[in-house]
């Protein structure tokens, strides 16, 4: 009986002291540096890639048009709203002329008087004429009358005489008019400039678009240069988009791409590039390009709204691709964990393109066929012990 | 031959394990405390192992970019980059601040990284999930510890980044989960204020007579635009060619560059010595407390457990048993217990160590040192049960 109810002790502390014992050679196997470090796989593929270009940009406007007085002046009037919709020589608003219209009412009077005055003149002109045909006719006949000795002379030399001063009398008339009509001519271009000057001081469209911005209104004094409309050719609308310099290679014109404009979430509109900027951002190390659109999108979105653009480049030929996630330095040198027969082996490798879904083509190295770690939970090194897992504990799919 | 010990503990095996394992918790939340230390210092090393560099690069006179704030010109790194010895030179950036997901704030250091090929200094070394960052702008990767998943949409201030990849254990010195995104975003998000911020901004300047006036049209718009830029990082991580010392690379910039410069044992000596010193030392001084507690208390046990068999030690001597036979029954019952305790707390340490909120290591060397003090708390202990074990006087068995 004895024997049997120490076994029985016995047994019961075995059954709770051996599981323990189990569970602590677990729990020192499992969590120490003993441990193997659980890594996944994936096989190298030998394939082809499609590497795109990632950039942000700003819509903008390819042709702005301010519109202001080329002198100071203040403004009188202006006709047009931001967003009105504008045609070609459409009066948009107007400077204040000031005196300009009383000047050119002055000239206009001064120029009337002046026309006033050349009637005159030419009055006396056709007065001088008439005395001067009546000379003529005069010292005509008293040449004949002298031939048949009819008269003196004394009496025909004074014919002749009256008729010599009746010419100069033309000639000083029609001088007299000459002046009078220069002196018109004068005043009317005096006018026109006037009127051209005047004509300035209104603010006329250069082409159909849009209005953008209402810088002044009625009142306001503005300086030469100051704009107080601008508009935009809406048709005009491109992207302004930069891209960072250490992925820029393939960019050129002509590329497709896809358009994301931030207030149309998700949709993505059609493009391409138009141009490559032969000037880079040398401070924020960018590179710039003009993204045209396929179609500009309707009702336009606002210049200046933020984009996101995705330049498709040529496919590459196939090669070797690995996800970037297996790329690592050790030691100063780029390279892949190599598996091979269960162990660690690295691989220093030389990156070709990448994708923008992290596939990365590998110029050499490696063979194709191998296995390389793409996630590991711990740094590995090459005496790590591993356990190749599908996926990696806390991760979900 | 039987075993006195065995024997013994086999009458009364359940209140032997029992107490064995309430010892065993109690060694457990020891060696957790010494777990939870460790994780501090391991955060602050972690930080330094996950930039990847070999030399810090911050502003001078400044014990940057952890410990202190720095702020360098984001094209100060070309420079370093021409400097004898240096090989890689990145510019990076790392702000604590909440990233807001699904209507929640998270806590997580946001660190901007030259993103354009990986195993550039700063850039996470592996991931667990995911792929690095492709796209120059608006991708995310982040730790673990964040809770993001792949394909989630993360706020960091006023842009949405898409979380591309995951990371383990790249955790700030305070533990809080880094998320990494492009530099550019980044020297963004440090600056950028809120909306409402950059709107009154644009207000006061206008008010501002000096800088809105009438006579030069477009004055203004330069001064705004001359507010809203951030051509400032951080630090500058270098990599140096590893034929050279640290110090010999970094001798030549603090001296030409006019730069502070520190190597990895330098960072690691601000990290420790002064960042985490006193959060460190409070933890210590609980742990050594915590140790002297423990200690207390498993003499406490061995003694009482021995007090409570003093009739029986008594019975024992009157039958002539020798002292060496009791003495060595009562020392084995006491290692039999710290053995279980030892295990239990292990064990227990071993479970609950990832719940905790921030990182918990368990080193190995700590559980062998704990073991041997264990041990030997156990001999001291068992000491003092033999004296008085010895002292019993074999009259108490018919007595008593």
């Amino acid at each position: 009986m004895k024997p049997l109810s120490m076994n029985r002790r016995t047994l019961a502390l075995l059954a709770v002291l051996v599981p323990l014992a189990a569970l602590f050679v677990y729990v020192a196997l499992r969590s120490g540096p003993l441990t193997p470090i659980p890594v996944t796989v994936t096989v190298i593929e030998n394939r082809s890639i499609t590497p795109a270009l990632f950039g942000i940009g700003t819509i903008e406007a390819r042709y702005t048009y301010k519109i202001g007085p080329t002198v100071a002046g203040r403004v009188k009037r202006v006709d047009v709203q931001v967003g009105d919709r504008v045609r070609a020589g459409q009066l948009l608003g107007e400077m204040d002329p000031v005196d300009f219209d009383d000047r050119i009412a002055s000239i206009g009077a001064a120029l009337k008087r002046s026309e006033a005055a050349a009637l005159t003149v030419k009055a006396q002109v056709q007065e001088a004429l008439a005395r001067k045909t009546y000379a003529d006719a005069q010292a005509r006949r008293y040449e004949l009358l002298l031939n048949t000795h009819l008269v003196s002379e004394e009496m025909a030399g004074a014919r002749q005489q009256e008729r010599d001063m009746a010419d100069a009398g033309v000639s000083a008339a029609r001088a007299g008019l000459d002046a009078a009509n220069q002196s018109s001519a004068s005043l009317r271009a005096d006018r026109e400039s006037l009127m051209t000057q005047r004509a300035n001081l209104r603010l006329i469209a250069p082409v159909d678009g849009l209005v953008t911005n209402r810088a002044a209104d009625p009142g306001t004094t503005m300086v030469a240069g100051q704009s107080v409309v601008e508009m935009i050719d809406p048709t005009s609308l491109w992207i302004n988009a930069r891209f960072d310099q250490l992925r820029v290679s393939g960019l050129r014109t002509e590329l497709p791409v896809h358009i994301v404009l931030r207030s149309l979430g998700g949709r993505e509109l059609g493009g391409r590039v138009f141009r490559v900027e032969p000037q880079a951002d040398a401070i924020t190390e960018e590179t710039l390009a003009k993204v045209v659109f396929d179609a500009i999108p309707e009702p336009l979105p606002p210049i200046g709204e933020l984009t996101e653009v995705t330049v498709a480049m040529p496919a590459m030929p196939a090669a070797m691709i690995v996800p970037n996630a297996s790329l690592q330095r050790v030691d100063g040198k780029m390279g892949v964990w190599l598996i091979q027969n269960n162990t660690l082996h690295f691989a220093p490798v030389k990156v070709g393109a990448t994708d923008l879904d992290g596939q990365v083509q590998i110029m050499g190295g490696i063979q194709a066929g191998e296995r390389v770690v793409v996630y590991s939970r711990r740094a590995l090194t090459a005496r790590s012990r591993i356990e190749v897992v599908e996926r990696l504990e806390g991760v979900s799919p | 031959m039987i075993s006195l010990a065995g024997r013994d503990i086999q009458h009364a095996w359940g209140k032997f394990v029992f107490t064995g394992v309430g010892l065993g918790l109690l060694i457990g939340v020891t060696l957790t405390m010494a777990g939870v230390y460790r994780g501090m210092v391991d955060d602050a090393k972690a930080l330094l192992d996950n930039s990847g560099a070999d030399l810090w690069v911050v502003q001078q006179g400044t014990l940057g970019p952890y410990a202190e704030s720095s702020s360098l010109y984001d094209d100060l790194y070309r420079g370093i980059l021409g400097m004898p010895g240096v090989t890689r030179a990145a510019n990076v950036t790392y702000l604590t601040m909440q990233v807001r997901h699904g209507g929640q704030d998270i806590r997580a250091m946001v660190v901007g990284v030259v993103t354009g090929s990986p195993g550039q200094p700063g850039q996470p070394g592996y991931l667990v999930s995911g792929r690095r960052i492709t796209r120059s702008h608006y991708e995310a990767v982040a730790d673990m510890a964040a809770g993001f998943k792949l394909g989630d949409q993360i706020q960091i201030r006023r842009n949405l980044y898409a979380v591309v990849g995951l990371t383990r254990r790249m955790v700030s010195s305070s533990g809080d989960p880094m998320v990494f995104i492009p530099l550019k975003d980044a020297q963004e998000a440090q600056f950028l204020k809120d909306n409402d911020a950059i709107v009154q901004q644009r207000r006061r300047t206008a008010a501002n007579p000096l800088f809105n006036r009438p006579g030069v049209p477009g004055l203004m718009n330069a001064v705004i635009a001359s507010q809203s830029t951030n051509p400032y990082v951080n630090a500058v991580l270098v990599q140096i060619n590893p034929d050279l010392s640290p110090e010999e690379v970094a001798e030549p910039i603090r001296r030409w560059k006019r730069l502070q410069v520190y190597t990895r044992r330098q960072m690691e000596e601000i990290l420790v010595g002064k960042l985490i010193a006193t959060s460190a030392k409070q933890i210590g001084m609980f742990l050594v407390i915590l140790a002297i507690v423990s200690a207390a208390i498993v003499a406490f046990i061995i003694f009482t457990l021995t007090l409570g068999k003093i009739r029986e030690i008594a019975v024992l001597k009157l039958i002539g048993t020798r002292n060496r036979t009791i003495a060595w029954m009562i020392l084995q019952q006491s290692l039999a217990l710290g053995m279980i305790g030892f295990v239990v707390g292990k064990i227990a340490a071993t479970i609950w160590a990832p719940f905790f909120p921030k990182y918990v290591l368990l080193v190995p060397q700590d559980a062998v040192s704990g073991f041997m003090v264990l041990m030997v708390i156990c001999v001291l202990a068992s000491l003092l049960a033999i004296r008085t074990a010895l002292k019993v006087d074999p009259a108490e068995a018919i007595g008593g």
